[in-house]
């Protein structure tokens, strides 16, 4: 009895010290000098507009990774290409990859003097320090969420249900869309919600790629990080906890979310 | 619809699922794959219905070459082992579905679903889900579904394997009554002797990717082929060189031409019958079933002499 209330409270402490008491301070650091001085720094045209940024990338990202995701994860449950174990072991490069290599890749790749940067460069396409840069890490990045959540359910309900289908008249797109998909979508919304936060608080990619250009290629946590650096206390703050907000609610989805993943 | 399976062979790996399989199904039938389990039977019913493919072989159905014809367009009803129900529809999507995909009219579907949970009996259960339903309904539900797009073929993968004995024996004759309702070619795989000799008009006997036998039940049990067929379709024990049924031996006080002398060792009433179990010379030990009261009238007792001999014209195979 006495040992299970000592783990409890050291587990408490160790979520209070590394959690709570850090979401905590932001919220109170915020609105220390009141809520005024938090909506003119929120409401000024760079923090606008990186909300906006913010928003957009993720809003293409996180659809890029379903389509990606749903194919892949076919395919991998389903051994449909001979390359399956292959996409499976690299889907999972993002996760092992620190995302300030994964946004030195891309510099390397689409920046001047890179092979495809160069070719697109003659195209009249600029890639780095542009949106379709920040999208490309943010999609990098977050490229492993839908697949994972996706697999391992594909995989428990087995091919019987789509084969069933195929008796009865379906063809293979009626039956990913009326049978297989409804069979995971618990699953692939889990995995948009953990896609979409990953894509919102992505900062070691983008901050390579993005050049940081205020009001241009700034995102959320790229204000963050300026304000900070320019000793911008309370556009800091600001910025920080609209990101920990946005972080609350997908975590309060999430939750959710799970409870319908195990009731199905 | 009859079915021509020609040289199928089907191999997953190293494991020869089916080695060069030819066997002729008949219209209107109601036939049993039979064998061991491992034997290749479900593969030969996937490959007819079109969801495995041969390595090598064809696929005939009503003299046309089905071989690459996708399951959808095969004309075919597969029921699935484990029910394969959609968990996220009730009892009346799942058995509308089929009619749906191919873009059957409304008022159609409406009036053919109400007649098939009729004929599975379960009009009342139309709304619940899957997981609402008990194995027997299930299995129900899964053949109205499959019922459902008139298949000139229906095909069972052990229907009757994941459910209780008394459920089990329920739906066999409810099958049986079924299949002479609807006039479909139906083939059923089952590991169960019992099951395949009940309900099956022709019983084909897989085995280790072979066929080891094909004909009616009766002549299965009467003409096997092979000493596997013999044992596989009922008890069987060995006289001399000879694999005998043990109610095809016939006990005698005195010595005859061509009888084994042996010495009783057990005697075991078991209502209707007895089982004697006998020793003889050699050491090799053979089971005898006679009627209770042939057994009582030869007066048999522990450690008497006998004399075995099978009966004339009866099933035997010998060692080969």
């Amino acid at each position: 009895m006495g040992s299970r209330v000592l783990l409890r409270s050291a587990a408490l402490a160790y979520l209070f010290v590394l959690l709570l008491a850090p979401v905590g301070m932001i919220a109170y650091r915020t609105f220390a000098h009141g809520v005024s001085p938090v909506w003119t720094s929120l409401s000024s045209g760079s923090a606008r507009h990186a909300v906006f940024l913010s928003v957009l990338v993720t809003a293409i990202a996180v659809p890029l990774n379903v389509a990606f995701g749903l194919v892949a994860g076919v395919a991998i449950a389903r051994r449909r290409m001979p390359a399956g174990r292959m996409v499976n072991l690299l889907v999972n490069l993002p996760f092992a990859m620190s995302p300030v290599v994964i946004g030195l890749a891309l510099f390397t790749l689409y920046g001047r003097g890179g092979w495809v940067g160069d070719w697109l460069a003659v195209r009249g396409i600029q890639v780095l320090f542009s949106v379709p840069g920040l999208v490309f890490a943010t999609t990098f990045v977050s490229l492993p969420f839908v697949v994972r959540e996706v697999v391992p359910v594909l995989e428990e309900i087995g091919s019987d249900q789509e084969q069933a289908a195929a008796t009865l008249g379906a063809g293979p797109w009626t039956t990913f869309w009326r049978i297989t998909l409804p069979a995971i979508r618990w699953a692939l919304a889990y995995g948009i919600v953990l896609s979409a936060a990953r894509a919102l608080g992505e900062y070691g990619a983008v901050s390579i790629v993005s050049g940081n250009i205020v009001g241009r290629t700034q995102t959320l946590p790229l204000l963050v990080e300026e304000r900070f650096r320019n000793f911008d206390a309370v556009g800091a703050y600001s910025a920080g906890f609209v990101l920990a907000l946005i972080s609350l609610v997908i975590v309060a989805v999430m939750t959710l979310l799970s409870r319908r993943k195990e009731h199905s | 619809m009859s079915i021509d399976a020609m040289s199928v062979t089907k191999t997953f790996g190293d494991f020869h699922a089916l080695r060069d399989v030819s066997v002729s199904i008949d219209r209107g039938k109601l036939t049993a794959l039979l064998g061991p389990s491992g034997g290749g039977k479900s593969t030969l019913l996937r490959i007819i219905a079109g969801l495995d493919e041969p390595d090598t072989g064809r696929v005939y159905i009503d003299g046309r070459d089905m071989t690459n014809v996708p399951a959808r367009r095969r004309g075919i009803g597969f029921v699935f082992q484990h029910y394969a129900a959609f968990p996220h529809m009730s009892v009346w999507d799942n058995v509308a579905f089929g009619l749906k995909v191919t873009r059957t009219a409304k008022t159609t579907t409406k009036q053919r679903v109400a007649e098939l949970l009729e004929l599975v009996h379960l009009s009342g259960l139309a709304h619940r889900y899957p997981s609402e339903l008990s194995g027997g309904q299930r299995q129900r539900m899964a053949l109205a579904r499959a019922l459902a797009v008139e298949p000139r073929l229906l095909l069972l993968d052990e229907p009757f394997g994941a459910l209780d004995v008394k459920v089990r024996e329920e739906l066999r004759a409810w099958l049986r009554q079924l299949h002479e309702q609807v006039h479909a070619t139906t083939v059923f795989v089952t590991h169960d002797q019992e099951e395949a000799m009940e309900l099956a008009d022709q019983i084909v006997l897989i085995n280790a990717g072979e066929v080891e036998q094909v004909g009616a039940p009766e002549e299965l049990y009467d003409n096997p082929a092979s000493p596997f067929v013999m044992s596989f379709l009922g008890a069987t024990t060995r006289l001399g060189d000879a694999l005998v049924r043990p109610h095809d031996i016939e006990v005698l006080a005195e010595p005859s031409a061509g009888a084994h002398e042996a010495m009783i060792e057990r005697v075991l009433g078991l209502g209707f019958h007895s089982r004697i179990d006998v020793v003889l010379p050699d050491g090799s030990s053979v089971t005898v079933q006679l009627t209770r009261a042939h057994a009582q009238q030869l007066e048999l007792g522990v450690g008497d002499i006998v004399f075995l001999r099978h009966m004339p014209g009866t099933t035997v195979t010998t060692n080969g």
